[in-house]
């Protein structure tokens, strides 16, 4: 099964941000067929969650359905309001906890939403800088949404569409992850390798 | 087993009256909790290492060979001791002076600390925080095995002929605990010795506490020091009560709600649903604590924590009253009645002579 995981970090409802997921995921599920599951989560009913993993350091256990959500989903789609010229703080929040591990060679369409289009190189700017460091496979379409795209005749369906097919090819093309990955806890490193230098990994 | 009070020694104004002690009211607090300890029949106490404010134990030996002179039972531990930048050297003959001085009554655990600064103070280099606990471990058990050590590494000058003294009392080394929150190599190292481990099971979910604990014992099994069941595992505890569950939950509130790790985070009802924090009557305390064997099997060791957050001393005492009269003889009989013949105590001085007088050091005793 293919599961694609769409997060909007929209704050006002309805958001414009949450309609933006919308329309990428029902694209992306589109381009995939029968065969896949979508589903989108909205940060705003998770925002003392996130806070709270900031301060203390771990997930509460609604929050971490989330992060396993995301973990185990073949594709992402994550979608930003524009901010003081980059992503919400609430989406910087949210990704700051997310385990980088769950985002290495990971397909994301990006996705980000402002008043005018003058802000649309967030995109590249602010969220593709972002998921480099994460390791992620940015699709090369990023969908930004202003607030006329929304009224007029613009060429954001076709912006979309094309955005989902690259989603979807990215996510075909992803070999299936192993089920049974070996980590520290079920493979420690022998002891006597960490004491003549063997070092953890 | 044996149940005791771990204090992380942080000065902290106290919330509801907006007062601050002294660092030389917190160091004499620190003893009057140790010795209530004793005096409510509590096995343990122990105190941090830390190098910064707002903490003030920087010095747990010095702290305890007092406490030594001012009780007879007691044993007299660490929560952590930092292997990472102490000296082993020092560390060697600091506690085995310690054990001379307290006749036995002498433990330690060894932890990396979680402060990143810390490194630089004492010439060491935070990367390198693994490789340093086990070297410098490694080290610290020949000194106190070896009569004379010729020794050389990574991290301190090379040791040519060296005896380390006084050589620890009885020829037997204190116990050693390994103290870690999520590093798997320090199970690896506590399970490779066959020493303790303790997880501090405080401010986070018990899973974490579940994992390190399974890895532990399937390792000591593995170094073939005796059944995963038979691992010798201690674990924090995080209490406060008061008769009326309500009244602890309402006095304790603001100490919460202000204090350091999780202060401005969740409420206290979510961190004690999340953590193993227990915020109620000692009958609540008593069944909460039973329930920390179901995910570690039966353990060795446990130490409560009662007095941070700017928590009055007057207040930490009554805990200790509440813990020695309700709380800990309810668990002693519960767990000693579940724990089977064969899973052994914590190892003390008497049990580790006994042990070496018949050639069994290293074994479970």
């Amino acid at each position: 099964m293919t599961d694609i995981l769409a997060i909007s970090a929209g704050l006002s409802q309805p958001s414009s941000t949450r309609l933006l997921a919308d329309r990428l995921a029902t694209a992306t599920r589109g381009e995939l067929g029968g065969e896949a599951a979508i589903e989108v989560v909205e940060l705003r009913d998770y925002a003392h969650d996130i806070t709270d993993h900031l301060l203390t350091g771990f997930a509460d256990r609604r929050l971490q359905q989330v992060l396993d959500r995301l973990d185990a989903a073949a594709g992402l789609i994550l979608v930003s309001p524009t901010f003081s010229a980059s992503y919400s703080g609430l989406f910087k929040s949210f990704m700051d906890v997310v385990d980088p591990e769950s985002m290495r060679d990971k397909p994301v369409l990006l996705g980000a939403t402002g008043g005018t289009e003058r802000h649309s190189l967030v995109l590249e700017h602010a969220l593709r800088p972002l998921l480099a460091y994460l390791r992620a496979q940015a699709v090369p379409t990023a969908v930004f949404a202003a607030s006329a795209d929304w009224g007029g005749d613009t060429d954001l369906n076709r912006r979309i569409a094309r955005a989902a097919g690259e989603l979807a090819a990215a996510v075909r093309g992803r070999p299936a992850r192993p089920h049974t990955e070996s980590d520290s806890f079920t493979d420690p490193v022998p002891f006597e390798q960490l004491l003549h230098g063997g070092g953890p990994h | 087993m044996q149940f005791g009070v771990f204090t992380v020694g942080d000065v902290t104004p106290d919330p509801t009256t907006g007062r601050t002690p002294t660092e030389g009211e917190r160091i004499k607090a620190m003893v009057a909790i140790a010795r209530k300890a004793e005096e409510v029949g509590l096995d343990v106490f122990a105190t941090g290492e830390h190098h910064n404010p707002p903490f003030v134990p920087s010095s747990p030996t010095t702290m305890l060979g007092y406490v030594a002179a001012r009780t007879e039972r007691l044993i007299l531990s660490t929560s952590t001791t930092l292997i990472t930048t102490n000296d082993p050297v020092k560390i060697a003959e600091d506690f085995a002076m310690l054990q001379h001085l307290a006749d036995g009554r002498v433990d330690l655990m060894m932890g990396r600390g979680n402060q990143g600064p810390v490194y630089p103070w004492f010439g060491q280099d935070i990367r390198k925080g693994i490789p340093l606990a086990v070297e410098n471990y490694h080290l610290l058990h020949r000194l106190w095995r070896e009569d004379v050590v010729d020794w050389r590494g990574e991290f301190r000058t090379p040791l040519q002929g060296f005896t380390s003294t006084p050589r620890p009392l009885d020829g037997v080394p204190p116990f050693v605990w390994h103290g870690s929150i999520r590093s798997p190599e320090i199970a690896e190292q506590a399970a490779y010795y066959g020493d303790g481990f303790f997880h501090n099971h405080i401010f986070w979910p018990p899973e974490h506490t579940k994992r390190m604990v399974d890895l532990y014992r399937r390792r000591f099994e593995h170094y073939g020091h005796g059944g995963a069941d038979q691992a010798i595992v201690g674990l924090g505890g995080q209490v406060f009560m008061r008769r009326n569950s309500q009244d602890a939950v309402e006095e304790f509130r603001p100490y919460f709600n202000d204090a350091p790790v999780y202060g401005g985070g969740p409420s206290l009802e979510q961190f004690s649903e999340q953590t193993p924090l227990t915020v109620g009557s000692p009958a609540e305390v008593v069944d909460r604590t039973l329930g920390f064997r179901d995910y570690v099997g039966d353990y060795q060791r446990q130490l409560f924590l009662i007095d941070h957050a700017g928590l009055p001393l007057k207040t930490v005492l009554e805990q200790l009253d509440l813990l020695g009269e309700e709380v800990v003889p309810v668990l002693r009989k519960e767990f000693d009645a579940a724990r089977p013949a064969h899973v052994p105590d914590a190892p003390t001085h008497e049990s580790l002579v006994q042990a070496q007088r018949h050639g069994t050091e290293g074994s479970p005793q």
